[in-house]
C-alpha cells in the first residue's frame, strides 16, 4: 500500500507553505519540473499527446498489479512542474482511489491558475485524462 | 515640431489600465489580441442601455428612432473613416471572421468554380485560411499560398507567378497579427486586378495604426474587427464595391434583410440591409461609433510616431538579451514584436510575465502555418497601443530578465 492521496496532498501544502511569494513558489516549481522523472521516448507518440495544451503534454499509463502507474513529460517546465506533482500525488494508486481523489492541494498552494478553463490550458484534460485511464483500468 | 502625444492623458481615459495584476502595475501589451476601451466607449454603451435601448428599423416610436439614429450614425462615421463612397457599401458584422466568412459564403460560392484558385499568404491568420478551404473544398478549387522570406516578408514575385486568369480571389491581410509585417496591398491588389481576381484584405491588425482610404486602395472587399480599434466586442465591418456587394447573393436570411416576403417567393432588402439579417448588436454599434471618435481625435501623426517610438524602443532593448530572437523583421511593420527564446518554451514566458501583471501573448496566434514555416511551436509577441509607454518597455525587459533566470 502507497502512501495515501490526501496525505501527499498534505505535505505538497506544507512544502509550498515554506514561501513567501510567488517567484519561490515557482522556482520550487520549475525545479519540480526539471527534477521529474524522465519519460521514455517510447511512450512520447502522437496517441498519448494530451489535447489542448500550448505546449505539448504527454501522458502514458499502465497497471502495475492493482497500481496505475503514470508517465509524463511536456515541453513547458512549468507544466512539466504541475505534471510532476500530479505524478506524485495520483501515480501508484488503485484505479479507486484516483477516480475518488479531489485534488485540493492545487489551490491550496495556489496553482488554481493552472487549472482555470482558458482554452491554452491543457492540465485540466491531463488529470481528466488520468482519470480515464484510471476508469480504464479498473 | 511634430505634435507629440499626452500619454498620461491617453491612459486616463482608459480604466482598465490602472490596476494591479498579481500585485504588480498592470502592462497590457496583447493589443493585437484585443485592444482596450476608452471611458467614452464604455460611456456610451451604458448610456445607450440606459436611454435609448430599442429594436432599430422597424418601430415607429421615439425610442426605437433614436436607437436607429444612432445605430446609422456609426455607419456614416465609418464610411468617413475607410473614405468608402456611400454607407450603404459599410455592412455590420460581428467581427473579421464573419466577414469572411460571408464574403466566402455569397462571392466565393457565386464565382469559384471548379478548378479556379483562391490565393491566400503564408502570414494569414487561420480565419482568413479556413473560410477559403471550406470553399474551396465544396466547389473543387484550389488554395494557393504567397510564400514568405525567413524576415517575414510576403514575396512578390512568387505571387506574380501564382497569378492567372483561374484566380478568382486574393485573400490577404493588410497586416500579420502575429509578427506584424505590412504587406505592400496596393501592389497585391493591382496585380490581381490585372488578371481579373477581386481581393479581400483582412485589416484587423491594420485599422488600429494605419490609415486606410478602401478608394484610393482600390479595395474590393476590406473587413475588420471593432474589438482591435478600441470599439466592443460583437462588430465587425465589411466594405465592398458596390457591383461585387449588389451581385452577391444574400448571406443568412431572416429579418431586416428582406424586401417582401412571401411563400411564392421573397424579395431581398437593399444594401446594406440585404447581408444584415435579424436584430444587429445595436448598443456595441453605437459603442463602437464613440470609439471612432476617440480614434480620430488624437492626432494621427503622433499616434504613429508613438507606436514607431515604442517599436524600435522595445527592439532595441529586446535583442540585447541572449539568446532571444525577434521573429519578423520586415521593414515595414507595425508595433509587434514576435520573439523566441534558445532553449525556453514561449508558455513558460507567459506564465512568468503574468506573476508580474504583464500580458503578452504566447503561442501561434492563430497562424499555425507561419509558425510551421518557421519550424516553431510559437512564439511570444508584445504587442503596443499608443497607450504604452516606455517605461513599460522598461519594466517589461527587466521582467523578462528575472523570468528567463527563474527558469534558466
Ligand atoms: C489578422 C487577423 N485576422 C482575423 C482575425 C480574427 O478576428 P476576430 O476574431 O475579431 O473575428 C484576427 C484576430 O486575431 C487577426 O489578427
Amino acid at each position: 500500500m502507497g502512501q495515501p492521496i490526501n496525505e501527499i496532498q498534505e505535505e505538497l501544502i506544507e512544502e509550498f507553505g515554506l514561501f513567501e511569494d510567488w517567484a519561490d513558489k515557482y522556482e520550487y516549481l520549475i525545479d519540480l519540473g526539471k527534477k521529474l522523472a524522465p519519460m521514455s521516448d517510447a511512450f512520447k507518440t502522437e496517441d498519448n499527446v494530451i489535447k489542448g495544451c500550448q505546449s505539448r503534454v504527454w501522458l502514458h499509463a499502465e497497471k502495475q498489479g492493482d497500481l496505475v502507474v503514470f508517465q509524463a513529460d511536456s515541453e513547458a517546465i512549468i507544466v512539466k512542474g504541475m505534471i510532476s506533482m500530479l505524478i506524485r500525488v495520483l501515480s501508484n494508486h488503485t484505479p479507486a482511489e484516483i477516480l475518488a481523489a479531489d485534488l485540493y492541494f492545487i489551490e491550496q498552494i495556489g496553482m488554481s491558475q493552472h487549472l482555470a478553463q482558458t482554452r491554452s490550458n491543457g492540465l485540466v484534460s491531463m488529470v481528466k485524462q488520468m482519470q480515464h485511464y484510471a476508469l480504464a483500468f479498473s | 515640431m511634430a505634435e507629440t502625444l499626452n500619454i498620461d492623458q491617453i491612459r486616463a481615459d482608459f480604466p482598465v489600465l490602472h490596476q494591479q495584476v498579481n500585485k504588480a502595475p498592470l502592462i497590457y501589451f496583447d493589443n493585437a489580441a484585443t485592444t482596450q476601451k476608452p471611458k467614452a466607449v464604455i460611456d456610451a454603451l451604458s448610456a445607450y442601455y440606459e436611454q435609448d435601448n430599442a429594436n432599430i428599423h422597424r418601430g415607429i416610436h421615439t425610442l426605437a428612432e433614436r436607437a436607429t439614429t444612432a445605430y446609422e450614425l456609426t455607419r456614416k462615421k465609418l464610411a468617413a473613416f475607410l473614405n468608402a463612397p456611400s454607407t450603404d457599401q459599410i455592412i455590420f458584422t460581428s467581427g473579421t471572421t464573419a466577414g469572411i466568412n460571408l464574403v466566402a459564403q455569397t462571392f466565393g460560392r457565386a464565382n469559384v468554380g471548379k478548378g479556379d484558385q483562391i490565393i491566400v499568404s503564408n502570414l494569414e491568420h487561420h480565419s482568413n485560411i479556413v473560410p477559403w478551404q471550406m470553399i474551396a473544398e465544396e466547389k473543387g478549387a484550389e488554395i494557393k499560398v504567397i510564400p514568405v522570406s525567413d524576415a517575414g516578408v510576403l514575396d512578390i514575385e512568387a505571387y506574380k507567378a501564382l497569378l492567372n486568369p483561374k484566380v478568382k480571389l486574393v485573400a490577404v491581410n493588410h497586416v500579420s497579427n502575429a509578427i506584424g509585417t505590412i504587406n505592400p496591398i496596393v501592389e497585391i491588389i493591382s496585380l490581381a486586378h490585372e488578371v481579373g481576381a477581386k481581393v479581400l484584405i483582412d485589416g484587423a491588425q491594420s485599422v488600429a495604426h494605419l490609415a486606410v482610404d478602401v478608394q484610393a486602395l482600390d479595395m474590393d472587399f476590406f473587413v475588420f474587427s471593432a474589438h482591435k480599434l478600441f470599439g466592443p466586442t460583437g462588430v465587425g465591418v465589411l466594405y465592398g464595391k458596390r457591383d461585387l456587394l449588389e451581385s452577391m447573393p444574400p448571406y443568412q436570411g431572416g429579418g431586416e434583410m428582406i424586401k417582401e416576403v412571401r411563400f411564392a417567393g421573397t424579395t431581398y432588402n437593399e444594401l446594406p440591409y440585404k447581408f444584415e439579417a435579424g436584430t444587429p448588436n445595436i448598443a456595441d454599434v453605437i459603442a463602437f461609433g464613440a470609439a471612432l471618435d476617440y480614434v480620430q481625435a488624437i492626432p494621427s501623426e503622433a499616434l504613429a510616431a508613438q507606436e514607431e517610438a515604442l517599436l524600435a524602443y522595445a527592439t532595441a532593448k529586446l535583442q540585447k538579451i541572449p539568446g532571444l530572437r525577434i521573429v519578423g523583421t520586415a521593414p515595414e511593420k507595425i508595433a509587434v514584436i514576435s520573439f523566441v527564446i534558445d532553449g525556453v518554451h514561449p508558455q513558460d514566458i507567459g506564465v512568468l510575465l503574468d506573476k508580474f501583471g504583464i500580458a503578452i501573448r504566447t503561442g501561434h496566434h492563430c497562424a499555425q502555418p507561419l509558425m510551421q514555416r518557421y519550424e516553431l511551436v510559437g512564439t511570444c509577441r508584445a504587442s503596443f497601443a499608443f497607450y504604452n509607454t516606455f517605461e513599460e518597455i522598461d519594466r517589461f525587459v527587466l521582467c523578462l530578465e528575472k523570468t528567463l533566470q527563474m527558469l534558466g
